[in-house]
């Protein structure tokens, strides 16, 4: 690939307003939007916000919408993208400054759900807990979560209809699962699903699933056998969400 | 800029970083009842920690029933040099398969051996199959696992997303911190009884690294500054294997893992070469020797198309690479086009861990200033010359809890209120606030370009007087330089780069300085220190540490005497351990 310049629109502004704001970058092979926005960071707006930690797709700090499509920006190979390129803020989060959201509720949902809780058999086990690789396959998919956010920015619960005090969204939706189908957990985390959390918000779009960078099959694997068994008590819960999970893999 | 305002927090115990470190030592300060108060420059959970990817090291012989605290000992000190603090390589092989195992009852997931136990899988010059993982992300497993069982305990409280930018001190004794929240650029003052660094390494003084933005040395500057000791700050480690190609990923981390998978070192002509420099460990020797010898196969004219070694993991099964090493897979197909189930990854060494630091004390993580703690990478002593992959994990849950703990009691034995002096908060303010009042000064990012160069050039690889007599008297100059630099722009202090980095800028200076000073002290080639001009070990420096602390004329640096191993530890160490042949597939 020659080396080229591309024309990267960023929003510039803060809750009071703001513009989209053009500069000219000079690309590299290999370059990701997130080189392109910390060159126009180092040689022309030293003051553009953006957060960013690990630019190996890791930390999940550098979420925005690329050409109108939430992604990391970090894992967007300029390449992939034309002469004109658009970056946004996320849109469902409220704004503090250029690409910088304010993410906090986030955290505060986070602290309303119960923390792994083992059996009282379990934290009386003197030994070394044994599992078998097969249970602890089930919840190592949402265990990858890197806490991007994309998938809440994109789920049309909160982006659109702004209903954070009714449903907790994707993540969590999925960090409820990796609790629930963790061998080890001993809680029910039913009342907090149906109630508090909201799993009947979600009409089962799956562009959370669409979005997200580490190809967690949020809808598929997490919510849906988690809404099937809210529905249907009679069933044995652990083997009944364990059985959909494997039919859902085949 | 005096009256500037701030807002004043009160604390038990201040901890100044969420990593792994951090974390663990905030749990462990608050189950021994007191408030205990994380300060972190990114959001939580974001902490370089996350990326961490092949293991955490314990001898828990769940693999290699022969692995005992003894091995691990014994590995971890001749991976140092016999340079390590042999009591913290004592306490660490001894407590890690405790932090693991209770990591695991607070709803950590690790992969399973047959049995159903915690699947070790083999790593660079450990004898045994020790590193407890998850997959290729066990860094990420560790740091929700933690912050998952902080955030429910009522006595911490998380500030996210602020920058501690001097330490206070009252009487010689570390009584809070200065700090300035990024969001709006509000400072805050915090008063505690004691505080507890655990900042993490300074990669980000290198052009080519694995190590995240935050990876600025803040912890050693601020302990610096603070008047504590700093030591083997010339030990930094040079990951043998980094992404090359394209140039836009240089330096991003191929773990080791893939190696301890069983992935294969060639040169240009397909010789594996590991076999003229280490043929008993060959690819999976310790981290050194394997970034020297691609490096010394490159200058012989051998090297990959762009300066690196071909690493092939593609004659094991598609489905087995994408099931151990899920994120190399995902990285190199997205990032470099590279299929690596089919072709070679292309590598070359990156900047990756500081084994220096602050210097501490074995059983609690005391600096030499009173009230003042510190773990993790931000500390120095467990790694000697040269840290093994996994053993930075264990590290610090280990010194992280016992750190905590220490800083707890510290700061129930001196309960009394904390003074503080205003006149140092105030110097420390005017410092702080001053490149934004300073708009035609020179651009922050552009001597940190300066200062990479500098280190890249001078302390490279393999080092020698003169480089590193230029690299200090650059870095010198880029001090007096940064120090009447400017944030440029818009002077707003609501989440402004210019001005974030500048103060980075003042602490990597830091760091590289010490780094100078110690390399040129020591004048031996040791474990990740090799000098041109001194190219062999030199058996009586093994007995000392290289020191910097803060001096009337500047930075002082100088050898300081360990106390000498007792005769039971050293025998372990020359103690012969059978060796494991790994099954297939296992
Ligand atoms: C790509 C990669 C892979 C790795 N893989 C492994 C592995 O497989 N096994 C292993 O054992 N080791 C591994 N390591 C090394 C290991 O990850 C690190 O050494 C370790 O995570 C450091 O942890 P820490 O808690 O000391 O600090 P960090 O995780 O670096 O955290 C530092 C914290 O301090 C905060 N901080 C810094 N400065 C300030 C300030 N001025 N004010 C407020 N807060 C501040 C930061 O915000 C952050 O929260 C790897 C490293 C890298 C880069
Ligand atoms: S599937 Fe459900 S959670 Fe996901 S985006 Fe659609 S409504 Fe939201
Ligand atoms: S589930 Fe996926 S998209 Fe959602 S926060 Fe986690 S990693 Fe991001
Ligand atoms: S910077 Fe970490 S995910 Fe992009």
């Amino acid at each position: 690939m020659a080396d080229r310049t591309v024309k990267l629109s960023i929003f510039r502004g803060d809750p009071g307003g703001g513009d989209m704001v053009t500069y000219e970058v000079p690309t590299q092979e290999g370059m990701v939007v997130l080189d392109a926005v910390l060159w126009v960071q180092s040689h022309r707006a030293p003051d553009l916000a953006v957060r960013w930690n690990c630019k190996a797709a890791k930390c999940g700090s550098c979420s925005a919408e690329i050409d109108g499509f939430p992604r990391l920006m970090c894992k967007s190979p300029i390449d992939e993208y034309g002469d004109e390129i658009s970056v946004r803020p996320m849109h469902t989060f409220p704004l503090i400054r250029d690409l910088v959201t304010d993410v906090s509720w986030n955290y505060e949902v986070n602290k309303r759900i119960q923390p792994f809780t083992p059996s009282e058999a379990d934290l009386a086990d003197p030994q070394p807990w044994r599992m078998q690789q097969e249970d602890v396959d089930r919840v190592i998919e949402f265990r990858k979560c890197i806490e991007c956010f994309l998938c809440q920015d994109v789920c049309h619960v909160l982006r659109s209809h702004g209903q954070k005090d009714a449903f907790f969204g994707p993540r969590f939706m999925i960090r409820i699962a990796s609790l629930e189908m963790h061998p080890k957990d001993a809680a029910d985390r039913r009342p907090l699903l149906r109630g508090e959390a909201g799993v009947g918000m979600c009409n089962i779009t799956k562009c959370c699933t669409e979005v997200c960078p580490e190809h967690i099959h949020i809808t598929d694997n997490g919510i849906i056998p988690m809404k099937e068994r809210m529905a249907d008590l009679y069933f044995d819960p652990l083997r009944f969400v364990a059985g959909k999970l494997m039919r859902g893999r085949e | 800029m005096a009256n500037e305002p701030y807002d004043t927090v009160d604390t038990d115990v201040l901890v100044i970083g969420a990593g792994g470190a951090g974390q663990r030592a905030a749990i462990a300060a608050a189950e021994a009842g007191c408030q205990v108060l994380v300060v972190c420059k990114s959001l939580l959970g974001k902490a370089h920690t996350v990326m961490a990817e092949g293991g955490m090291a314990a001898a828990l012989a769940n693999v290699a029933g022969a692995d005992t605290w003894e091995v691990h000992f014994q590995d971890t000190m001749k991976g140092g040099k016999l340079i390590n603090n042999w009591r913290m390589a004592h306490i660490h092989a001894t407590e890690a398969p405790e932090r693991v195992l209770e990591l695991e009852r607070w709803g950590a997931v690790f992969d399973r051996t047959r049995e159903g136990y915690i699947h070790q899988r083999p790593f660079g010059a450990h004898t045994y199959p020790r590193l407890a993982h998850i997959g290729d992300r066990t860094g990420l497993e560790i740091i929700r696992s933690l912050q998952d069982h902080l955030v429910h305990m009522p006595n911490i409280e998380v500030h996210m997303e602020t920058t501690v930018s001097s330490l206070l001190t009252w009487e010689g004794r570390a009584v809070g911190a200065l700090a300035y929240r990024r969001v709006d650029g509000a400072l805050v003052v915090y008063r505690a009884k004691a505080v507890l660094l655990a900042t993490g390494g300074a990669g980000r003084i290198y052009r080519v690294t694995s190590n995240s933005w935050e990876c600025t040395g803040d912890g050693v500057a601020l302990a610096y500054h603070a008047g504590a000791q700093l030591q083997d700050c010339e030990m930094v480690q040079f990951h043998p294997t980094g992404m090359v190609w394209p140039p836009g990923v240089r330096g991003i981390l191929v773990t080791e893992g893939v190696r301890g998978e069983g992935g294969i070192l060639r040169n240009s002509r397909g010789e594996r070469f590991m076999v003229n420099y280490d043929p008993e460990r060959m690819d999976l020797s310790s981290r050194d020797v394997v970034a020297r010898a691609i490096n010394a196969e490159v200058e012989a004219g051998r090297g990959s198309p762009h300066g690196g070694a071909f690493l092939d993991i593609s004659h094991k099964s598609p489905e087995y690479i994408r099931r151990k090493l899920p994120s190399m897979y995902e990285q190199f197909l997205k990032l470099a086009k590279v299929d690596i189930t089919k072709e070679p990854m292309e590598v070359a060494p990156t900047i990756h861990y500081f084994m220096g630091g602050v210097r501490v004390g074995a059983e609690d993580g005391a600096t030499t200033v009173p009230g003042l703690f510190a773990a993790g990478e931000v500390a120095s002593g467990l790694h000697g010359a040269n840290r093994l992959g996994g053993n930075s994990l264990s590290d610090l849950l280990v010194f992280g809890k016992r750190a905590g703990d220490a800083a707890a009691v510290f700061a129930q034995d001196h309960a009394g209120p904390v003074k503080i002096d205003r006149a140092q908060v105030e110097r420390a303010i005017e410092e702080l606030l001053g490149p934004l009042h300073r708009p035609d000064g020179e651009s922050p990012f552009a001597l940190e370009e300066e200062l990479r160069d500098v280190c890249t050039e001078y302390a490279p690889l393999i080092r020698d007087r003169e480089g590193l007599e230029k690299g200090l008297e650059r870095t010198l100059e880029l001090a007096e330089r940064a120090a009447r630099c400017s944030a440029g722009g818009p002077t707003g202090r609501a989440f402004n780069p210019g001005w974030h980095t500048a103060q980075d800028l003042r602490n990597m200076l830091v760091s590289a300085e010490a780094l100078f000073r110690c390399a040129l002290e020591r004048k031996e080639s040791r474990g990740a220190h090799a000098r041109r001009d001194y190219p062999d070990l030199d058996p009586k420096l093994e007995a000392v540490n290289m020191v910097a602390q803060k001096s009337e004329g500047g930075m002082a640096c100088f050898p300081v005497e360990r106390e000498p191993i007792p005769d039971e530890l050293r025998a372990i160490i020359d103690k012969k351990f059978p060796r494991f042949e790994l099954e297939e597939g296992s």
